[in-house]
């Protein structure tokens, strides 16, 4: 311990003394309860992924049979092609989001021109219109795009490309790119460098950190996406992993095991980009949320 | 040099604002015209992507949806203009109005109940050790998971036999069996519950943020002045903690409010529609029913409650602020 920690460390007053055992014994039994109640459900997933025979009425965190059949079985199901189809939608959604995002950015934070308030306020109102709002007519104009007449409907495009602008990423990178001193560009400039060299070798470095967040966020948004790719659908082969699984529990034919290797599959990657980003992730929220 | 940016940047709106359409003949002026043409361009080039994608993908859907919501939609037989026919159907149907009051019980059940329980947590979990924040870290990953995946894994343990995961569980305190999202009396506590279990720990992570900023010489100072540990949190702690409550209620409050794929997960509405929530309901009006038009009116709706909501939340602070 510190030497300056006291028990006003903390609003509750914890104490940070060794010998205070009531109180220290107190706080380890809660934490390791909250941990139990907000983990256990998940590790349950693992174990089940794992059992060769998870029954609803014996679920543990240890696999009582450990094997693969699971696995083995969800293949025949088409696991691994809803997996790969909310990998596609993922990368290539997550890709488009932060360019557009950036470059959006770009304008806003590093430049001053007419309509620039208009803007803002447009990207404002978008992210004031929950996306479950619109879900109706979406499918609609996904089924037959303006002007070009395109159907996008059962494609993974239709689904990467209405999450290709969100306001939410667009707000976090022009608030950070405020804060890149206009010396930096005036320098570049004298040198020569012009427009895209400029975006591309003197701001866009130099905004990581805010990327780390957008990045982590973005990924979140998407993978949560349930209702979009739902629509988009035109028949099940085009059905996310997320969304298989309502369809795989309401197969009689598939067990509770299948659905848990699938509910597995879907819970990993977010748990990587979460361990792996979780320093942006934690800033990510209290800023986005105070800002939005 | 920023002096300096800035006056050419005053110049460059003026002079294009003054310029814009007349035909420059003058060689030098030319040039000065091309550059400043490009500094008003170049901005909205770089916005071009996010305003497409905006436009075709939020306002075109928006726009088409007030237009579908007076109207009687008809696939291949045309469409029947019916004025505010649609919204009047939807706010006299007594399915609508039930699916109303259980998103306002679901909402306002869910939002304070998350931030109840992750108030608590905050507490609990205060501090700059290292088997704190890994306790924090490992609390926090309901939220990172997908609705969809949670909703699977709690489906099971609401499995209704006695011997249920759940029902196991509780029966160690000698209580059930219940029979959780399959009995119209419990449905609703129940998708509730799992709501609060998975937007809890987002609560704790902005009240954690809260309390990081509150002065630790006022603890010491209630203290000093002999205050038990609850009347410090009620008179020093609550009251430093009331903007990020301001800001949880109305994220919460709004996110409730459209509430979708837990509920479709869980119980997709039933049993006997007793979790059926506006935006469900809205779904099966216009994916099962094929009601587009009403399906729009009742998206709007719900936009509509939203925005007055935002709006108002946001005057109210506004106001607060000014004072």
């Amino acid at each position: 311990m510190s030497v300056n920690s006291s028990r006003f460390d903390s609003a509750i007053g914890w104490s940070t003394r060794q010998d205070a055992w009531v109180s220290r014994g107190i706080r380890v039994l809660l934490s390791a309860l909250a941990v139990i109640l907000f983990c256990g459900p998940l590790l349950v997933i693992f174990s089940g992924a794992f059992d060769d025979n998870p029954d609803p009425t014996q679920l543990s965190v240890i696999p009582d049979n450990p094997s693969l059949i699971n696995f083995q079985v969800a293949t025949e199901n088409k696991i691994w092609h809803y997996l790969t189809n909310s990998l596609i939608i993922a990368g290539g959604a997550l890709l488009l989001q932060l360019s557009v995002s950036v470059f959006a950015a770009y304008a806003l934070a590093r430049k001053k021109f007419r309509g620039q308030a208009i803007a803002l306020l447009v990207i404002l109102a978008t992210m004031m219109l929950p996306e479950e709002v619109i879900a109706i007519p979406l499918s609609l104009v996904i089924g037959d795009l303006p002007l070009v007449h395109v159907s996008l409907k059962g494609t993974l495009l239709g689904v990467i490309l209405p999450l290709g602008a969100w306001g939410f990423s667009i707000f976090v990178m022009t608030e950070f790119m405020k804060e890149i001193p206009a010396e930096l560009e005036e320098a570049a400039k004298v040198d020569g460098a012009g427009e895209l060299r400029l975006f591309a070798q003197i701001i866009l470095p130099l905004c990581k950190p805010a990327l780390g967040v957008i990045a982590v966020f973005g990924f979140n948004m998407i993978w949560e996406q349930y209702l979009l790719p739902l629509i988009v659908a035109a028949d099940p082969s085009d059905y996310t992993l997320t969304v298989a699984l309502l369809a795989l529990r309401s197969d009689d034919m598939v067990g509770t095991g299948i659905v848990l290797a699938g509910a597995l599959l879907a819970l990993v990657p977010s748990l990587v980009v979460y361990l792996s980003l979780q320093k942006s992730f934690l800033r990510g929220i209290t800023t986005g949320a105070i800002k939005g | 040099m920023t002096a300096v940016a800035s006056t050419s940047d005053t110049r460059d709106v003026g002079s294009t604002a003054s310029g814009g359409g007349a035909v420059e003949t003058h060689p030098v002026r030319r040039r000065r015209r091309r550059r400043l043409t490009g500094a008003t361009f170049i901005p909205w080039l770089f916005l071009l992507p996010a305003a497409l994608i905006f436009l075709v993908f939020k306002f075109i859907p928006m726009a088409e949806g007030i237009r579908l919501s007076l109207f009687e939609v008809r696939p291949f037989l045309g469409d029947i203009f019916v004025g505010f026919k649609n919204y009047a159907t939807i706010l006299s149907d007594e399915k609508f109005l039930t699916a109303s009051w259980h998103t306002l019980v679901l909402a306002g059940g869910q939002t304070i109940g998350a931030m109840v329980i992750g108030f608590w947590l905050a507490l609990l979990l205060e501090g700059h050790t290292k088997s704190l924040w890994f306790v924090r870290s490992a609390v926090f990953l309901p939220v990172v998971a997908a609705t969809a995946v949670i909703g699977e894994i709690w489906r099971l343990f609401f499995y209704p036999a006695p011997e249920g995961f759940l029902n196991e569980v509780i029966s160690w305190v000698g209580l059930g069996p219940w029979e959780y999202i399959h009995d119209t009396d419990t449905s609703l506590v129940s998708v509730m519950f799992v709501g609060i279990w998975k937007h809890a720990p987002y609560d704790m992570v902005l009240i954690l943020a809260g309390l990081a900023g509150i002065d630790r010489q006022q603890y010491e100072a209630a203290a000093i002045d002999g205050a038990s540990t609850w009347q410090r949190i009620w008179n020093v702690t609550l009251p430093a903690l009331r903007p990020v409550i301001t800001i949880l209620l109305t994220l919460a409050a709004i996110r409730g409010l459209r509430v979708f794929t837990e509920v479709y997960v869980l119980t997709g509405g039933g049993p006997a529609g007793s979790t059926d929530v506006w935006m469900t309901r809205v779904y099966t009006t216009a994916f099962e029913q094929s009601e587009a038009g009403l399906a729009s009116a009742g998206s709007v709706l719900l936009f509509l409650v939203t925005l007055v909501l935002t709006v108002s939340v946001q005057w109210y602070r506004r106001r607060k602020e000014a004072r």
